[in-house]
């Protein structure tokens, strides 16, 4: 019998306590004085806004930060980890809210990566592979462990960062917002393996914006708010609204429940597409004449499983994919072939990749708020750029669309996940665009500004913009949209108007049993 | 007649092109290893000129050859190390930290020369070795396989360095480092470690192009006497795809080209012989411009690593 997996040397974690932890980035308290216990045998929901302090206490638990002033004690002992390595030798997992994988490896290289091999300096790919198949039949995560990173979809790229974990003999582990990028068939696939592994004794951290699936999920919860501990609370009895409140200290008004949706047909067509075909990133077809038309002063919401041309679509629409076949029209003047009088006639493009379109990471706040728009008065002077006045409207946007950021000057990339979304919502959504295409705007954001996000789309649609809101939260689509749009498999599959679809219709129609195309 | 005069001339030809390639071999293939965990080191040829200096000196003083290419690797090594240093934990940006590497070595390797040897002299160098029985293969065999050590030890690097690349937890932690060094820190891989030990590699393999050159293909040292190969040797990696192999046939084809060249002024083709000298270079400039595909640059090359920021 081989030693498999190689590193198991880790023994049970009964209990894990982070005592007193304090963490400061200029400007900002990430965590002030925290303490979280978590024991074996339990799924431990960590909750709190965008900015919290969530990921931040997570990874220094995993090694990757220092914190300024506490201890982490494992079964009782305290112990130092100033390195991923220490933490996986302790037997700390973790799966990041950015996917930690190398790209241009395969899935088996991914999972070897930092481990010895058992046959010294040469890689064991082979072994790796079968004991991976292994691990994947025992937890139902079907992957191909010769496959490259790169041809995998966001989900299975899911499961690569949970089987190395397992491989390494994970006894606790960290998931930082696992479901805010997979499908809700994955979702459920991925709740059914994590309560396999409470059963077997492990303990679990569970970081999720979304309370329905905190309380379906979760034993007990704790909740941040601006990086301190609010409190530990057991699940059960917990309500959704309960937990709102402790999350943000006040009442939370969704924006869905009282959405008025105005008469269909209200406007006159703003976005017209006709029978458009187009590419994937691998040259292969990926949308098959694609006919739509969203209308001034309405929400057509465009569901599906991700990966069924969504993003190609978006890209299109946006100017920046080329077409293969078919015609845009935007208020009716055909701009085909004129990808860059598509952005500046007026469409705006949130994306849903927003860690690698749509922002430069380098960048500072205020820097990335005007990136569209710097060469235009006020915040052009010739040449120049008028820092003031630039300034001055990124004060106001961040007031506005409540960005927590120690200031306009900080970089980008140091903003917590949902902050860096809402950057881009503010800087797409100022621009008051005749046409939003708006793909996952709420993806990882914390309820507060969903419900924030929610209103700024309603108000923009009163305004007479036209919206495509592509999503794969149906919550989101039954609330917000006045048709609905789903596509399967590069085509429309159907398109019906928000009164006739039902969750379960739109269900059948995503998984591409029916197809009904009006 | 004429047949035999085109044979022999093939003969001479892919001999000189082999000769040739030798000193590139050394320097892409060190410099493909530090590429592919992400450092681009620019100063590969002044590292050449430290070590074809070092070597040298040592065989002119000793006589030794086995201690010129320890002087060699040594002097490399630690000019490797230098460049980690500034380029890896000062985070200097690699473009110019390169240049500087550069211009130490063709300044130090110079004056070092004026101050101890002084004057052009030559050394017994490594001996021609040809290969019993593969060497009498008619046109091809002297052309392959009578050649010294050296050249033997370069070609043979670009299989050991493949093998390294592809098939070691070395060359897979190489790779993961290269490409996303973020991620192979959080399964725990040493990434500052390991571009430590790449360039530091690339160093020494850069100083043994230049020995190549000083005590086997030529056997004296002359200021510059890389004059710009070190260069070339950077940017065929490139042309290589960052794959040894390919960086190999890049080399071949760069060297077989000024092999040609070299005996059109010989044979003396009515072409200019500032142009012929040009040809290599201009086909160097060109072949880039015509590979476009970017697949296989080392995702994070050139970007500093910090801790924890995605
Ligand atoms: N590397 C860093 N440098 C500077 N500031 C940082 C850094 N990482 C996090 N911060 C700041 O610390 C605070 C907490 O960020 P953190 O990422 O922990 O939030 P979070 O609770 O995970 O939020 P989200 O739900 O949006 O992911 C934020 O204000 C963020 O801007
Ligand atoms: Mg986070």
């Amino acid at each position: 019998m081989q030693a498999f997996p190689p590193q198991r040397t880790t023994s049970t974690i009964t209990s894990l306590e982070l005592r007193g932890i304090t963490k400061r980035f200029p400007g900002v308290i990430a965590n002030d004085k925290v303490n979280l216990s978590v024991h074996g045998g339990e799924i431990h929901a960590l909750l709190g806004e965008n900015g919290a302090g969530k990921s931040t206490l997570m990874k220094i638990l995993y090694g990757l930060y220092q914190p300024d002033a506490g201890e982490v004690r494992i079964n009782e002992q305290p112990v130092t980890i100033s390195s991923p390595q220490d933490a996986i030798a302790r037997g700390i997992g973790m799966i990041h809210q950015h996917f930690m994988l190398v790209p241009s490896l395969t899935v088996a290289e991914n999972i070897a990566l930092g481990l010895r091999s058992s046959r010294g300096l040469r890689l064991d790919l082979d072994r790796v592979s079968a004991e991976v198949q292994r691990l994947a039949e025992l937890y139902g995560l079907r992957v191909d462990p010769k496959a490259y990173i790169w041809q995998l979809s966001v989900g299975e790229q899911q499961r690569v960062e949970i089987l190395k974990a397992l491989y390494r003999g994970a006894e606790l582990l960290v998931l930082d917002e696992p479901t805010a990028v997979i499908t809700p068939q994955e979702v459920d696939d991925l709740f059914a393996m994590l309560r396999q592994m409470r059963a077997e004794g492990r303990a679990l951290i569970f970081i999720s914006h979304k309370l329905r699936e905190v309380i379906a999920l979760s034993d007990r919860v704790s909740v941040l708010r601006d990086g301190r501990l609010v409190g530990t609370f057991a699940t059960a009895g917990k309500s959704r609204s309960d937990l709102a409140r402790l999350m943000v200290g006040r009442e939370v008004i969704a924006a869905r429940a009282d959405t008025k949706h105005p008469s269909e047909g209200a406007g006159s067509i703003a976005l017209e597409l006709q029978d458009i075909s187009a590419q994937s990133d691998r040259n292969t077809p990926a949308l098959h004449g694609v006919t739509l038309q969203v209308r001034a002063g309405e929400i057509l919401g465009l569901a599906g499983v991700s990966g069924n041309g969504q993003r190609e679509l978006a890209e299109v629409i946006a100017g920046l994919r080329p077409t293969s076949a078919g015609t845009i029209k935007l208020a009716g003047k055909d701009l085909t072939g004129n990808p860059a009088e598509r952005a500046n006639a007026g469409i705006s493009y949130i994306p849903e990749e927003r860690m690698r379109d749509g922002t430069v990471l380098e960048f500072s706040v205020a820097e990335n708020l005007i990136l569209r728009n710097h060469t235009e008065a006020p915040f052009a002077r010739g040449p120049l750029l008028n820092r003031s006045a630039v300034d001055r409207a990124c004060r106001d946007l961040i007031q506005r669309f409540q960005i927590k950021t120690p200031g306009p000057h900080t970089p980008l990339k140091s903003l917590s996940g949902g902050n860096i979304q809402k950057v881009i919502m503010a800087r797409e959504l100022s621009r008051e665009p005749a046409v939003l295409v708006a793909a996952q705007p709420t993806r990882g954001v914390d309820i507060g500004a969903t419900a924030a996000i929610h209103q700024l789309l309603i108000e923009l649609r009163r305004r007479g913009g036209a919206i495509l809101l592509i999503s794969e939260d149906l919550d989101e689509i039954l609330a917000l949209a006045d048709r609905i749009a789903v596509i399967h498999a590069g085509n429309i599959a159907a398109i019906l108007p928000h009164t006739e679809a039902t969750p379960e219709r739109l269900g059948l129609l995503m998984a591409g049993v029916a197809s009904e195309v009006t | 007649m004429e047949q035999l005069f085109t044979l022999t001339t093939l003969t001479g030809i892919l001999h000189s092109t082999i000769r040739l390639a030798t000193p590139y071999l050394f320097a892409s293939l060190g410099e493909t290893i530090s590429q592919r965990s992400g450092v681009l080191n620019l100063g590969v040829e002044g590292q050449m000129l430290m070590g074809a200096f070092a070597a040298f000196f040592v065989v002119v003083t000793t006589g030794s050859l086995l201690g010129g290419v320890v002087a060699a690797i040594f002097v490399g090594a630690l000019l490797g190390l230098l460049m980690a240093l500034v380029s890896v934990s000062f985070r200097a940006e690699q473009g110019i930290s390169g240049i500087g590497m550069y211009l130490l070595g063709l300044g130090l390797s110079s004056l070092l020369f004026r101050l101890t040897l002084g004057s052009v002299q030559s050394v017994r160098g490594f001996a021609e070795l040809a290969l019993p029985g593969l060497s009498s293969i008619p046109v091809l065999g002297p052309a392959l396989f009578k050649h010294s050590l050296l050249v033997y030890v370069a070609f043979a690097l670009v299989p050991m360095v493949a093998y390294l690349l592809n098939r070691t937890t070395w060359g897979l932690n190489i790779r993961a480092v290269g490409d996303n060094p973020q991620a192979a820190d959080t399964l725990g891989v040493p990434v500052i470690a390991i571009r430590y030990a790449t360039v530091t590699v690339g160093g020494a393999m850069a100083a043994m192009g230049g020995a190549s050159l000083s005590i086997s293909a030529v056997n004296i040292f002359q200021e510059n006497m890389t004059g710009g190969i070190g260069f070339i040797a950077v940017a065929l990696v490139y042309f290589g795809g960052w794959r040894p192999v390919g960086v190999m046939l890049g080399i071949l084809l760069f060297s077989l080209v000024s092999a040609l060249q070299i005996w059109l002024q010989l044979v003396g083709i009515g072409i200019p012989s500032d142009l012929a000298v040009m040809l290599p270079y201009i086909l160097t400039i060109i072949a880039l411009a015509l590979a476009p595909r970017r697949t296989g640059q080392p995702a994070a090359l050139t970007r500093p690593f910090n801790r924890g920021m995605a």
